[in-house]
């Protein structure tokens, strides 16, 4: 049921504007805690959906306000509960093994988005997409110190496999 | 400006500090005002600025960026530049980008006034 290529349980199509990201933010965060994240981690899975949507708005869609994104976002159960965004755009593409973050010892304003990213959650991996543009799918597992909360189950989907790879085309 | 890409800022004089109080999340779309906001509080403050944030539930790294320019601004100009009053979850991304131990940050607003 977790697997990418089914149908995500929640999914947002947006534009690239920067004044969307609260809501996009507030989405997944929500739905993490419904998944049994503590509040900290909702924060921090919360910043790195919109670190990733900052990152497609100023260089994918290079500030452009009318491009489109897609927010796809499952919850994972099984042996390592958690939960999966996939982000896709139509924006410019680039190499997957060039999306790095800087060195952090050369303190100066703005490319953190990438370093942080990669900080909070456990998998991230770029993809360049098929029909143009570029797909970014992060997990994040459950830890020993994330509080479950009684109705996450609710949310839950039963979960035959979370390692899938596949693709949702949009195009 | 978009009315959703500004930010509320109070902003209070104590002494030769000046305090900065920004309402509300900081994020990409918001950054902008918030550094003209502070670039205005710099240029009046006489020796220390002081950003209190308490009332400040989320930021991004745009909104660190904001601030670590304004920190860059205040060292060339000889002020201090001082945080307080950080939320949990505000803390925590200067702690995941390595910043708490660039910035001086303090519980309390008056703390920060007198911070050395």
């Amino acid at each position: 049921m977790n697997d990418v290529a089914s149908s995500p349980h929640l999914r947002l199509e947006m534009l690239s504007q920067a004044r969307l990201l609260s809501a996009a933010r507030s989405m997944v965060g929500n739905f993490a805690q419904r998944l049994g994240f503590n509040e900290v981690e909702c924060g921090q899975i919360s910043l790195a959906v919109d670190e990733a949507l900052c990152n497609i708005i100023n260089h994918g869609y290079e500030k452009r306000d009318d491009g489109r994104i897609w927010l796809n976002v499952w919850g994972l159960e099984g042996e390592r509960p958690g939960i999966r965004v996939m982000i896709e755009d139509v924006a410019r593409q680039v190499e997957p093994d060039q999306i790095k973050s800087r060195d952090l010892d050369d303190v100066r304003p703005g490319g953190l988005g990438v370093f942080i990213i990669h900080e909070i959650m456990d998998e991230v991996k770029y993809d360049k997409r098929e029909q143009g543009g570029m797909r970014l799918t992060m997990v994040k597992y459950l830890s020993s110190d994330s509080r479950p909360s009684s109705s996450s189950n609710e949310t839950r989907h039963e979960e035959s496999s979370h390692s899938g790879k596949g693709n949702t085309d949009h195009a | 400006m978009h009315d959703a890409d500004q930010i509320e800022v109070q902003t209070e004089t104590r002494g030769d500090a000046v305090i900065v109080r920004p309402i509300g999340d900081i994020d990409l779309s918001r950054a902008p005002h918030l550094r003209e906001q502070l670039s205005e509080a710099l240029r009046e403050a006489e020796a220390r600025l002081v950003i209190n944030l308490d009332d400040v539930p989320y930021m991004d790294s745009s909104g660190v960026a904001t601030l670590v320019e304004t920190m860059q601004m205040c060292r060339k100009s000889g002020k201090k530049l001082v945080l307080c009053q950080l939320q949990d979850r505000v803390r925590s991304i200067f702690e995941i980008a390595r910043l708490d131990m660039v910035f001086t940050i303090v519980e309390t607003t008056d703390e920060a006034i007198n911070a050395g």
